[in-house]
């Protein structure tokens, strides 16, 4: 079972992306678990058509803790398992601690066993890693390797590179890796070559370049990936190439987070600041 | 028992061993129960109430009651606001208590539950009784220690409660600080002889030191009223015994009613309860009697008989803050020789309020503030004292080091005569000499070669 969770600058499409990257791998036959660990618990809706779930946390405050896993587990597109681990209201309690009590849930509900037969467990994290909770899905070897989404926009590799410190933390004590960077592509001029260079000079590479394409909103808005709404799109390929990229990936790396100033070098070499 | 702690000090930042300390909530529950009527709340999990209630029960030998939200995992994920509802409406129903002083806990306090919020909320939804007060003080853990708390819930005191009416009282205020009930007791008593009318705020006497009536009341008669507690803010003059229990309180009501106060030590030995008599005096205008002046005249005249005894005696004192500038002070006063002055709480302020009553004596010592038992220790074993006093938490040391020990303090855990005897004034420390004397005569009587054995003292 590969362990991969999802981070990136808030709002940068990670809960699309990975929707869309587990719907072309369960496309592909694979047994795929999706954690969204998002106190909005909106990272499965696509895969399940709606907000329908019930969230880990939700259960756990009106069920006290006999939970059972058929209680917060769903069933989406293909057979794709769905969570969401849920969390308070904005501005009451802890989010991070939410994280941490749903995650350990799962696990002790044997989630991840052997007999669960899964091929990929995907989490998909909120924006900023803003507290030890919402490191959870990299400590202790729970996902072994990071994707982040990011665009070449400055303030998303600015996360990006911030991302990447964290992964060096729990690197060097687990099993964590970067496998690479999402380019989910913003229009940005020459955005491709952009991050080519800056997953280079992390250390990594850009594992695939999303265009901007208006059929991920039509879809959407059907509560569908493009790969449920729309199989033959153009758009549907590239998340395919996505998956595929994923599956064959064997570049997993311990980043080298750049210093700011190497960072802003790096857009005004690119001509963004012209 | 410590037989493997080191004399060589090494530096050491990150590890507290044996800390001279505990943590805020039980001072916040302690000064709670000083009010008449009141329910302290512990707004967490119950482990932190249960603790705290026990720890107290230990020092008091009384039981101590208060309540818990009783946060689950559920309750550290979404915020407390329906556990603290739901304990509201069980508190006025079941234990129906006039008050209820809620304080926070470290996960309240880190998962950042708006207390003030919460409590109107529960206002307007009818969930707090007509008539009924419930005031809040925060108390995170891991900030400052258990004399933080107990000065915090102080403060909620008087930022909730205190009022300025405009209607003038003769009452005089005067917060002990963190003190035993029978100190307390003692300071209503020395106001009496004096013919001062104080309200003293907390006031735990008549609520942690009851006589054994075989009925059990919930809410016995002691503690502060709160109608008087509401007329502080009309009083004249505040007298604050204690920069870290007591000041700060004073400072809450000079600055929302506008009531000067007399900033002083905690009344321990014979100047301190001076100056507190003085104040007083000065603040009612009346004269001190002369029964009041026998008494610390005989306090005067032991000092003076057993002087030979204490004169240059090393000693090491260890705890709260104002108890121990209390009792430096005395030391100072009996000819001792105060080696290591240490506290667990953080502040600069006892340093150098420490340093200032050191150098009035012509003396130093080593003073310490966010100190452990296990450096003191260490202290001794490398420079030797012939007595310690503090807590019941120092007794492995004076085994180890074969030292007597005096208990003062919070806590004590293994002796009785806190809860009946005070420490405060000049009958305190009457009593403070007395337990001195004897620990060391006792000492000097099991340990001295028998040819300086004497029977006669």
């Amino acid at each position: 079972m590969r362990k991969i969770a999802i981070y990136g600058k808030g709002g940068i499409g990670k809960s699309t992306t990975t929707q869309n990257t587990v719907a072309a791998l369960v496309e592909m036959g694979r047994k795929v678990m999706v954690v969204g660990c998002d106190p909005k618990a909106d990272s499965t809706r696509l895969l399940l058509g709606g907000l329908a779930q019930r969230s880990v946390l939700d259960t756990l405050r009106e069920e006290g803790e006999d939970v059972e896993l058929d209680d917060i587990r769903s069933t989406g597109f293909c057979n794709v398992l769905c969570v969401e681990s849920g969390g308070p209201e904005p501005g009451v309690g802890c989010a991070g601690r939410g994280i941490i009590t749903s995650i350990n849930m799962l696990e002790q509900l044997g989630a991840y066993d052997e007999s669960a037969g899964l091929d990929y467990v995907f989490y998909d994290v909120l924006g900023d890693v803003v507290c030890g909770g919402f490191a959870m899905p990299i400590r202790e070897g729970k996902a072994e390797e990071i994707y982040i989404v990011c665009s070449g926009e400055m303030m998303a590799m600015y996360a990006a590179n911030n991302i990447c410190k964290g992964i060096v933390k729990f690197a060097k004590t687990g099993s964590v890796r970067l496998g690479g960077l999402i380019c989910n592509s913003r229009r940005v001029d020459r955005e491709k070559e952009l991050i080519t260079e800056f997953a280079k000079r992390l250390g990594t590479q850009m594992i695939h370049f999303v265009p901007r394409d208006n059929d991920v909103q039509r879809a959407e808005i059907n509560r569908k990936t493009v790969i449920e709404w729309n199989p033959q799109a153009p758009q549907a390929n590239e998340y395919r190439q996505l998956a595929r990229a994923i599956e064959e990936n064997d570049m997993k790396v311990i980043p080298k987070p750049l210093p700011i100033d190497e960072l802003e070098s790096l857009l005004v070499d690119f001509g963004l600041f012209n | 028992m410590l037989d493997a702690t080191p004399t060589q000090l090494e530096l050491r930042n990150a590890l507290v061993i044996n800390p001279a300390k505990t943590c805020q909530p039980i001072g916040a529950m302690y000064a709670a129960l000083g009010i008449h009527g009141c329910m302290p709340h512990s707004h967490g999990s119950q482990g932190c109430c249960a603790y705290h209630r026990s720890q107290l029960t230990r020092h008091f030998k009384e039981p101590v009651v208060a309540t818990t939200s009783s946060f689950t995992e559920g309750a550290s994920v979404f915020g407390g606001l329906a556990n603290l509802q739901q304990a509201l409406v069980n508190i006025f129903a079941i234990y129906n208590p006039d008050i209820v002083a809620i304080h926070t806990t470290c996960l309240s306090e880190v998962i950042g539950d708006d207390i003030p919020t919460i409590i109107k909320k529960s206002r307007e939804e009818g969930l707090i009784p007509e008539g009924k007060v419930v005031i809040h003080a925060n108390t995170p853990s891991f900030v400052g220690s258990n004399v933080t708390g107990f000065s915090n819930m102080c403060i909620a005191i008087v930022n909730y409660l205190a009022e300025q009416t405009g209607e003038p009282t003769e009452k005089i205020n005067v917060f002990p600080g963190w003190l035993d009930p029978s100190d307390m007791r003692e300071i209503k008593r020395l106001a009496t002889e004096l013919g001062v009318v104080i309200t003293l705020c907390p006031d735990t006497s008549d609520v942690l030191d009851l006589p054994q009536t075989g009925i059990y009341e919930m809410y016995p008669r002691g503690g502060t009223p709160l109608a008087d507690i509401r007329r502080m803010g009309d009083a004249p003059r505040t007298i604050a015994l204690g920069k870290f229990t007591a000041h700060p309180a004073a400072e809450a009501l000079l600055e929302k009613c506008g009531v000067p106060y007399n900033a002083l030590d905690a009344p321990i030995g014979l100047a301190n309860t001076d100056l507190f008599l003085d104040a007083l005096r000065k603040a009612a205008g009346v004269e001190v009697p002369s029964s009041i002046e026998a008494e610390r005249g005989r306090l005067l005249d032991a000092i003076s008989d057993m002087g030979q005894y204490f004169y240059g005696v090393p000693v090491a004192i260890y705890g709260d803050p104002d108890v121990v500038l209390g009792i430096l002070r005395f030391t100072l006063e009996l000819g001792m020789e105060p080696k290591y002055v240490f506290t667990g709480a953080t502040g600069k302020a006892f340093e150098t309020r420490a340093a200032q009553l050191l150098e009035e004596h012509s003396t130093s010592a080593l003073v310490k503030s966010q100190a452990d038992l296990f450096e003191l220790h260490q202290r001794i074993k490398g420079d030797p004292v012939q007595l310690l006093i503090g807590n019941s938490h120092g007794k492995h040391i004076a085994r180890a080091e074969n030292i007597p020990l005096v208990r003062a303090g919070f806590p004590i855990l293994d002796r009785v005569g806190h809860r009946l005897f005070p420490m405060v004034g000049y009958r305190g420390a009457m009593r403070l000499l007395e337990q001195i004397s004897n620990a060391l005569l006792d000492f000097q009587d099991r340990t001295c070669p028998e040819e300086k054995f004497e029977l006669v003292q």
